[in-house]
């Protein structure tokens, strides 16, 4: 265990880089030469930071660890409180990665406006990264929200042709959401005097009525942040129009923030509430896989298929949530972070024909396996993750799910295994109309493969979804003790309610 | 009664500024226009002195046989109030220098009017509060048309003076009725025939009800509200500013003095009347600019949604509902003044231009006052981390803590409304090509007053607490 305030150090040295990259000044070249050094140096070392946080995790505590306090508003009694559990440690990994990754993705891709780029992705970070590590809850509206402002420049100034009308459906959307959570966790220091997480976790003990509502507030906050259907018709546009970098975190980490706050907060906090709902959920996450991943059969934009897949393979999220078991909730939470892996390699690679091209048009290409070998190769590879080969990382969490599923409701494991099939169909669809068949448009003629720095993002993406596909123990037994607390409090809490409603 | 020593102790400030200002005036007649330099930096210095003199040394009681109330909260107010005056004096300068109106007048006027704001702060009885109120409000329309030659200005200031009289009125029928029925004008004697029985009848609700819609006229809140955008688009944009400062500050703080003082016994009777006030400001705030090309009025209708979350935490009518409003306006404050500091750099060939899109292409041109304007926007428009947030934070903590549940709720929906116009204002600073450019921004005052305040709002997060802290003590000069 380290003494010193790890947790504050990964969330708050991309700060470090940003704060560099505002003041650099000189000829454009240069300044755009150090922002994007900077940048990838500090993403780095905020990165091999928090490898120590992983190094050091105590994997046998259900608890959190690396725990920091400070009063930040004492007389409100809301302070600084960070700290993670095997729940929140990857997700702080998988921001921490990704960051790098986006990074060097955009290295040639963004040539205007770099040093506002990088300070909008390094603030982003920290964002994301204290998001996760937040244990109070005004702390974590902070970030949570904080989260728009940066994602809200990326998308209006670095998009495409409908960036600003996506940019504001986004920050709309998702802000209106958030604020109805704000009253709630307002409504919970009204209750218990204080933000803090884990104090709330002993403390609170809600009437199922309050529970109701507060569950409907977080409910739409974080339903739209996943999201779930019908409440998804921002992803699409957002996905599509942001740049590379964009989608990819957008993808990888800002959905997943709707599935940790569930976990985190809406289970934990309301349980009577969430068994109550726990249907409607299911109904939502059925219709959203069907349906999305029907629409996505017919996507005519790359980005617009793999978006429409996300939100399919968010349905598989929310109902292992919602089932509340430990294979499920374990399993929704490893699909999250393959998912987080997999699409974001999958938005990477559809970065690398458009930074060629500039069109996401599937129809516009075709046979790129005659030019680009190795792109066809790390295409495929993520593809087949995606839709759940055994071995790779998409199969752990689908396969998982569905078994902690069956075991609670077999219809809704019937439906929702309908996507494997689906998931196949569009994304080898997809996979055909790219890079197979014959090479007969004439753009694609001089076409040219991955470079070294595309290879070097790529590298370590596809290494992790091996990993996690072959030896899933690494990742599933550092998260179990905590999602056994997790499971164990919510059961004792529903039987609480249940005995208490049993005397009259 | 005799008039002790106490007294004037307690008044020292408004008498120094009253009689500072009187000198002032003497010296500009006698020197004429080449004065007005010096004028303009005495009265801002005068002002912050006054500012001063509140907590150096603080002495709180009645003065004038209760006319006149000092405590945490009047304090507090008066302090915010001068210090918004003295940092709108020097904005103004290079305005008023370009169009040829840059005269002694201005300071001074500014200077009444501050002192008519303290006097309406202090008042303790409806008599004084009169007094304060019109000497504040005729200082007010003189400035609205101080730029005369100026078809728009002199327009708004008729206005302003028209609208701003039948307000009074209002206010004197209210003021009457309570007179009448409760036999006196002091808030003691008022509060005491309330709790004495005379809650119940009907003239004294109707003479509230009057007294509330005179003040809802000069904080601008919805239904009262008609004037503000057009007097903020036709004042000189330095005069919108103080605007939408000072005399919001002070009208705010009367209007809490009176609800929460004499007015105290018939809570259920306002509560009811601020809480339709605040959701309806906080609605039309928000709709009613969404399309808003003038960035002055779109600035009008923003002072009217942030007038609706200030009234939300008077609603509440709690410690913590004065609390989260004092907390509100500091925050306010930094962020108008900030956000009219840019407004009045924008120039395009030397000339004032005040339409959304003239900001077009500004992250590029000039990323520095870009990148201020847009932290203000964004704190204007509540996104944590930034100051504009906590605002809204404590205003909504005591709405729900009062069980204000709707009301809060159809708050924060209105602030989500509300983000799309100073998101508009990002848009055209970031997303959209520059037509043609602005002029540069020159050093000077207002440079820095953005910049200062951008920065304030942008760290806020890092120490909210003593802000707090000094919310709640002045919170407690109502609740001793």
């Amino acid at each position: 265990m380290s003494s010193w305030p790890i947790l504050s150090l990964v969330t708050f040295l991309p700060l470090v880089g940003a704060l560099f990259c505002l003041v650099v000044n000189g000829p454009k070249e240069a300044v755009d030469r150090n922002c994007r050094s900077a940048a990838l140096i500090t993403s780095l070392v905020t990165f091999v930071l928090s490898l120590v946080l992983w190094a050091d995790f105590d994997i046998a505590k259900p608890g959190f660890q690396f725990e920091e306090k400070l009063a930040w508003i004492p007389s409100l009694n809301i302070g600084y409180h960070m700290g993670i559990d095997g729940i929140s440690l990857f997700f702080v990994l998988l921001s921490t990665l990704l960051t790098p990754i986006c990074i060097l993705s955009s290295w040639e891709a963004i040539q205007n406006h770099v040093k506002e780029y990088m300070i909008a992705f390094l603030v982003l970070e920290t964002f994301m990264v204290g998001m996760f590590c937040a244990l109070d809850l005004a702390l974590f509206y902070v970030f949570f929200e904080g989260v728009l402002i940066p994602m809200f420049l990326i998308i209006g100034v670095w998009g495409g042709k409908r960036r600003v009308y996506a940019a504001f459906k986004f920050f709309l959307y998702t802000l209106l959401g958030s604020v109805l959570m704000l009253l709630a966790i307002i409504a919970i220091y009204w209750q218990i005097g204080t933000t803090d997480l884990p104090t709330a976790f002993e403390k609170l003990s809600l009437p199922f009525r309050w529970q109701f509502w507060l569950w409907l507030a977080f409910f739409a906050s974080f339903a739209v942040k996943i999201p779930m259907w019908p409440v998804h018709t921002w992803l699409p546009d957002a996905h599509v129009e942001a740049p590379t970098a964009g989608s990819v975190i957008l993808a990888a980490v800002l959905l997943k923030m709707g599935g940790y706050g569930f976990i985190r907060f809406a289970v934990t906090l309301m349980p009577e509430a969430t068994q109550y709902f726990a249907p409607l959920i299911f109904g939502l996450s059925v219709v959203a896989i069907i349906y999305t991943s029907l629409v996505a059969l017919v996507q005519e934009d790359m980005k617009k298929l793999i978006a429409y897949s996300s939100i399919a393979h968010m349905g598989f999220v929310t109902i292992g949530i919602y089932v509340m078991n430990m294979q499920a909730v374990q399993g929704s939470i490893f699909q999250m972070l393959s998912h987080g892996i997999v699409s974001a390699a999958l938005f990477l690679c559809v970065g690398v024909i458009y930074d060629r091209m500039h069109t996401r048009e599937i129809a516009a290409y075709g046979g790129l396996v005659h030019r680009m070998p190795r792109y066809a190769f790390v295409f495929l590879f993520f593809t087949l993750a995606s839709l759940g080969l055994p071995g790779l990382s998409g199969f752990v969490g689908e396969f998982l799910v569905i078994v902690g599923t069956f075991k609670a409701n077999t219809w809704v494991a019937f439906l929702a295994t309908t996507a494997l099939i689906t998931g196949a169909a569009y994304a080898l669809w997809l996979y055909r109309r790219i890079i197979f068949g014959e090479l007969t448009k004439s753009s694609l003629k001089a076409i040219l493969d991955m470079n070294r720095r595309e290879i070097a993002v790529f590298l370590p993406l596809v290494l992790i979804t091996l990993w996690m596909g072959v030896y899933p123990a690494s990742f599933l037994d550092p998260m179990a003790p905590a999602v056994d607390k997790l499971i164990g409090d919510y059961n004792a809490a529903i039987k609480l309610a249940h005995t208490a409603s049993a005397k009259p | 009664m005799p008039i002790g020593l106490e007294s004037w102790t307690l008044a020292r400030p408004e008498i120094f500024l009253a009689a500072v200002t009187a000198l002032l005036l003497v010296y500009g007649v006698l020197r004429g226009e080449e004065s007005t330099r010096f004028v303009a930096a005495a009265t801002t210095v005068a002002l912050l002195v006054t500012a001063l003199l509140i907590f150096i040394p603080y002495r709180q009681g009645t003065a004038f046989a209760s006319l006149f109330v000092v405590d945490r909260l009047t304090g507090t107010m008066k302090a915010l109030t001068l210090v918004g005056a003295a940092i709108a004096i020097p904005m103004s300068q290079s305005y008023f220098e370009r169009v040829k109106v840059w005269r002694f007048e201005y300071p001074l006027l500014v200077a009444l009017s501050s002192l008519g704001m303290m006097l309406m702060i202090s008042a303790n009885d409806l008599m004084s509060l009169y007094v304060g109120l019109e000497l504040q409000s005729l200082a007010l329309y003189v400035i609205a048309a101080f730029q005369r030659d100026s078809v728009r200005s002199t327009e708004a200031g008729i206005k302003y003076f028209v609208l701003g009289s039948v307000a009074s009125g209002m206010l004197l029928f209210g003021a009457s009725l309570i007179y009448g029925f409760c036999g006196g004008t002091a808030f003691v004697q008022i509060s005491r025939a309330l709790l004495d029985g005379k809650a119940g009848e009907l003239g004294t609700v109707i003479g509230l009800v009057f007294v509330v819609a005179g003040l809802a006229f000069k904080i601008a809140a919805v239904p009262f509200h008609m004037w503000t955008p057009d007097v903020y688009e036709g004042a000189p944009t330095p005069v919108t500013a103080f605007f939408a400062i000072s005399p919001k500050i002070a009208a705010l703080s009367l209007t809490v003095s009176v609800l929460m003082g004499p007015f105290k016994p018939l809570f259920a009777e306002w509560q009811q009347i601020i809480i339709v006030v605040s959701v309806l400001s906080m609605a039309l705030g928000a709709f009613a600019a969404l399309r808003q090309p003038n960035i002055k009025r779109l600035m009008a209708y923003s002072s009217i949604s942030n007038v609706g979350y200030i009234l939300l935490g008077v609603a509440s009518g709690t410690e913590k509902g004065i609390q989260a409003m004092v907390f509100y306006l500091v925050i306010y404050t930094v962020m108008t003044l900030g956000t009219f500091a840019i407004i009045l750099l924008m120039k395009r060939r030397d000339v004032m231009v005040e339409n959304v899109s003239d900001l077009a292409g500004l992250g590029r041109t000039q990323p520095m006052m870009a990148f201020a304007m847009m932290i203000l926007m964004f704190s204007l428009a509540g996104i944590p981390p930034l100051a504009g947030f906590w605002a809204k934070l404590y205003i909504f903590m005591a709405a729900i803590e009062a069980q204000l549940f709707w009301p809060a709720v159809l708050g924060v929906l209105a602030s989500v409304v509300a983000s799309y116009y100073y998101l508009r204002i990002v848009r055209a600073m970031y997303f959209d090509e520059p037509a043609e450019g602005l002029d540069r921004m020159t050093f000077g005052v207002n440079r820095a007053v953005a910049i200062a305040a951008a920065l304030l709002v942008a760290v806020f997060s890092l120490a909210p607490q003593p802000l707090s802290l000094a919310a709640a003590a002045a919170a407690k000069g109502l609740f001793p």
